[in-house]
């Protein structure tokens, strides 16, 4: 074991010199991808090994580790220095993105080493997303793989506009200039639409290093430059400061009332200080009073300082707004197109309500339409109701709150946003804006002067949506009837809005696919709310069976008007009963994605009211629900009236 | 006017973004200090994140019982000077059952006073995020961590299936009792740590400078008797040698490295012709292979 250091020699004015020359070299960050086995790892290893990046200890791990799980017989296998996790190392794959650091005498390096494996594309996408460039990685003996075309399309989607196309084992094609032809102008034929700026062939041998650091002997025939002398010098710098100042707001700073500054990272521009800025979702124009800073006020700051801006005035902003300059300012929109990359083995569906985040804004959102899905092979347009895992399409997408942003191809920060499951909380989708939608800009809301509350005063009644949800067969509509009928009697008026009838008109273009039954209830839902407007008891009587829907419904509501009534009969019950003669058919096989069957239930955690309907009356359910609706209604009284507090 | 930042000033930019965005979207952070170079850096941005304010949160010391006692010190004296809120844990489970690097082990001691005892104080008092100094550079299975790096109720790390992270877009959503352990470190190298703290000149605790100390050569490793509980065994003596330290842990799991260097400028020069990585000095990393993931998966930091 060595602990004994070398001896540091240099004098303390060279370090300084050196230092200097290292706070000019510029970053460049980039991502190796490319299909299964294409080796990418290698090529890291290869890189980190000939910048000496690579120390005496984890070099003999390596070894130790080459002859445990290495597949390249008595030699280094590379791929394991950068494979870091045990599952990897055993199975042989990259699974996950990996974030390597190495450094030439001209420019600093981060590395993201992505996993080809179609099932973990959105580790690519992850690595892909903070990178400037692409080495897209082919096996000279497969050429051009659908996870190829994939990557370059995600890549490209994202926004990267810089690719080395590296034709690796060149070796095990004996170094045939025949094959890299063939496979660059594959490559060019098929990459042509996807808007990159430069595309580099490079012939190598990760495992040998054959133009990788040095230029190989064995291809005269290539006259081009080595993988790291590209690196060094392909210019991907984007102008950023030379576009239209944006500012999203990411934190208020607010110690006392005598300081309130308005923390961020500048996404585009400058900013100087004393220049008017404009509050973008409210158009409000102010004027940069301070740019705070640790060690003092700064003049001016630029795209990526993380800074804090004093303004003049005290002009209503708050996270999730955007300081922007007055000349050009972004769209602000509730609609807008977008380019989706879908991460979750859970399909995305049209209709279900997701959480959107923008670098530091956050609304609901839902998929109003997927207008195709992009077919990665041959680029086609592909109708679809659905985005499955690691499919790519555009889509139309409303939010429930404008949001501000500028198309991607314009700004990778503030075109970008991703998806994010309600009830999961994972992240299940990257989106890329397009435009925005014109029709978002022309339909304002109409401010009408007869509310909700005087139409509901006037039938002397509180609005409700009495949403029941269970299994088919579980006695909603039996319930529901007999409870209208009841409310009826007592003056109150009400609707049912019952799942099969609705199918016969509203919702007759309708199937049972998830996609369909998640539009499905968002239509039933948006007309509640509509009937709830116009002061209506309304009795929702609708399988319902994902929880999502559900709280999507509940969502639109006002506070305290959704009410969640979950008809729980168990499941061998409902089949007993089958008033349809359903069931019967369903576990025959002769209905496809009938609930309970093959199409999952998923029964609600904590609804208002839980009938548990075995071994009870229909009466008895309906007493417990009007003597429920009654409490609410003395308690909201008494809460307005002042009596209850 | 700059129109481009240097590669320091974009890895700080990321560093204070990231530390602003924990403040503005959980409802309790904290900030995991454990009195290295990495943490002095780590303090020295959120200072600058939050200033005018002080940084929204309070900071931790999972105090293992063997940190060296010139840290301690360092700490203390760091709390008071910046006036922040320090919170030090120790698990007296632990303590009571006198479990210690030298009787148990570097992966028991661990366990019980760094890994049990941060997960005691994350439950204790309802963290739900939580600032670390790591470094992707540092070690395999720490390359492969997000930023944002999600936690289930019983702390539990999954490799396997890490949410994706685009852009600097992060999803700051958890449920009850999950957290997210954060790194606004990842993207720094060792070299940029040096080179930051020369540039902003950040204290460090002074272990990291050469001088002489006393030593005892143990498993090929130079031991610092930092106390008595360290008993000499057969044939070891205690020497003074000019050492100083690469990295900073528990005393008795802490090799020293042999060296003259006394300055900021010294160690980075010593550095750039370093044969062997920081964390060749950890006892804790090489007790078995894959040994800091599964560490990381059982709650380490």
């Amino acid at each position: 074991m060595r602990h004994i250091m070398a001896k540091s020699l240099a004098p303390t004015d060279s370090i300084r010199d050196y230092l200097a020359a290292q706070e000019k070299k510029s970053l460049l960050r980039f991502l190796t991808c490319g299909s299964v086995d294409d080796g990418k790892s290698t090529l890291i290893g290869r890189l980190l090994s000939d910048t000496k990046q690579i120390f005496e200890d984890q070099l003999a791990a390596l070894e130790r580790d080459s002859r445990k799980h290495g597949t390249t017989g008595d030699d280094i296998d590379f791929a394991l220095l950068v494979d870091g996790l045990e599952a990897e190392r055993e199975q042989g794959i990259t699974i996950d993105v990996a974030y390597r650091f190495f450094a030439t005498p001209k420019r600093k390096f981060i590395v993201a080493d992505t996993p080809g494996h179609e099932q973990y594309t959105r580790n690519m996408a992850t690595g892909a997303s903070t990178a400037d460039l692409a080495i897209v990685l082919i096996d000279a003996r497969q050429g051009v793989l659908r996870q190829t075309r994939r990557h370059s399309i995600i890549a490209s989607l994202l926004g990267i506009r810089h690719i080395v196309l590296a034709v690796n084992k060149i070796d095990l094609v004996d170094f045939d200039q025949a094959v890299f032809d063939r496979i660059v102008e594959d490559y060019g034929q098929f990459s042509r639409d996807l808007g990159f700026q430069t595309i580099v062939p490079i012939p190598m041998s990760a495992r040998y290093g054959d133009n990788v650091s040095g230029r190989s002997d064995n291809m005269q025939w290539y006259s081009g430059p080595t993988l790291i002398e590209h690196l060094e010098s392909v210019s991907v710098e984007e102008a950023a400061v030379e576009q239209p100042f944006r500012f999203p707001v990411q934190y208020v700073n607010r110690p006392n009332l005598d300081f309130r500054g308005f923390a961020g990272t500048i996404a585009s521009g400058a900013i100087v200080q004393g220049d008017e800025v404009v509050v973008a979702k409210s158009g409000k124009s102010s004027h940069v009073k301070r740019i705070v800073a640790h060690g003092g006020d700064l003049k001016q700051a630029v795209a990526g300082q993380a800074i804090t801006l004093v303004l003049d005035d005290e002009v209503e902003v708050s996270r999730g707004n955007m300081l922007v300059s007055p000349a050009a300012r972004p769209q602000v929109a509730d609609q807008f197109a977008a380019n989706i990359v879908w991460f979750d083995e859970h399909a995305l569906l049209p209709g279900r309500s997701y959480i959107l985040r923008t670098e530091t804004d956050q609304t609901s959102a839902t998929v109003t339409d997927l207008k195709y899905r992009i077919n990665v092979n041959d680029f086609a347009h592909e109708a679809a109701k659905s985005l499955e895992m690691n499919e790519v399409g555009i889509c139309n997408i409303s939010t429930r709150a404008p949001i501000a942003f500028d198309p991607f191809a314009e700004n990778r920060t503030t075109g970008a946003f991703i998806l994010i499951d309600r009830i999961s909380n994972a992240t299940v989708g990257a989106g890329m804006i397009v435009h925005s939608l014109r029709r978002a800009e022309n339909i304002h809301w109409q401010s009408l002067d007869v509310g909700k509350r005087v139409r509901a005063d006037m039938k002397n009644q509180r609005p409700a949506v009495l949403w029941f949800t269970g299994l088919s067969g579980s006695g909603k509509s039996t319930i529901a009837n007999l409870f209208e009928k009841k409310l009826f009697a007592t003056g109150r008026h009400t609707y049912i809005l019952d799942g099969d009838n609705v199918r016969h008109g509203l919702n007759r273009d309708l199937g049972f696919t998830d996609a369909d039954r998640v539009e499905n209830i968002r239509r039933v839902a948006e007309v509640a709310k509509l009937m709830a407007d116009a002061g209506l008891i309304v009795i929702v009587s609708f399988i319902s069976p994902f929880s999502a829907e559900r709280r999507m419904a509940r969502e639109l509501m006002a506070d305290g008007e959704f009410i969640e009534v979950f008809v729980d009969t168990p499941f061998e019950e409902c089949a007993r009963r089958d008033p349809k003669g359903l069931y019967a058919r369903a576990l025959n096989g002769e209905i496809k994605n009938f609930t309970g069957v093959d199409s999952p239930y998923e029964a609600p955690e904590n609804p208002e009211i839980h009938l548990k309907t075995l071994g009870k009356s229909a009466e008895e359910m309906v007493d417990a629900l009007e003597h429920w609706l009654n409490e609410r209604d003395i308690a909201e009284d008494q809460y307005e009236s002042g009596g209850g507090i | 006017m700059i129109t481009a930042l240097t590669h320091l000033q974009r890895l700080e930019a990321e560093s204070i973004h990231i530390f602003r965005e924990v403040a503005a979207a959980f409802a309790k952070p904290v900030m995991l200090y454990s009195v290295g170079k990495d943490s002095s850096v780590l303090m020295h941005l959120a200072m600058k994140a939050f200033y005018p304010a002080k940084p929204p949160f309070p900071f931790l010391h999972v105090d293992t019982t063997w940190k060296f006692r010139e840290m301690i010190a360092f700490r203390d004296q760091m709390a008071q000077k910046h006036g922040f809120d320090l919170l030090v844990h120790v698990n007296e489970d632990g303590v009571r059952d006198n479990i210690n690097p030298f009787d148990h082990g570097s992966n028991t001691h661990t366990h019980v006073m760094k890994t049990v005892a941060l997960r005691q104080a994350l439950d204790k008092y309802g963290f739900d995020a939580a600032f670390g100094g790591a470094r992707r550079d540092e070690e395999k299975s720490r390359a492969k961590e997000r930023i944002f790096s999600f936690r289930n109720a019983q702390h539990v790390w999954d490799p396997k299936n890490q949410r994706p992270e685009m852009w600097k877009i992060f999803n700051t959503r958890i449920a009850s009792g999950e957290s997210i352990r954060v790194f606004p470190l990842s993207n720094w190298t060792e070299l940029d740590i040096w080179q930051y703290i020369l540039q902003e000149n950040i204290p460090i605790v002074p272990l990291y400078f050469a001088k002489e100390r006393p030593v005892v050569e143990r498993d090929g490793m130079l031991i610092l008797k930092d106390d008595d509980r360290m008993k000499l065994r057969p044939g070891e003596t205690v020497e003074n040698r000019l050492v100083r330290f690469r990295t900073l842990g528990c005393y008795p799991l802490t090799g020293a490295i042999e060296s003259d260097a006394d300055t900021l400028e010294a160690i980075v020069g010593e550095m750039l012709t370093a044969r062997t990585s920081e964390r060749q000095g950890r006892l804790i990393d090489r007790d078995e292979a894959g040994s800091m993931e599964k560490k990381k998966r059982e709650g380490y930091f």
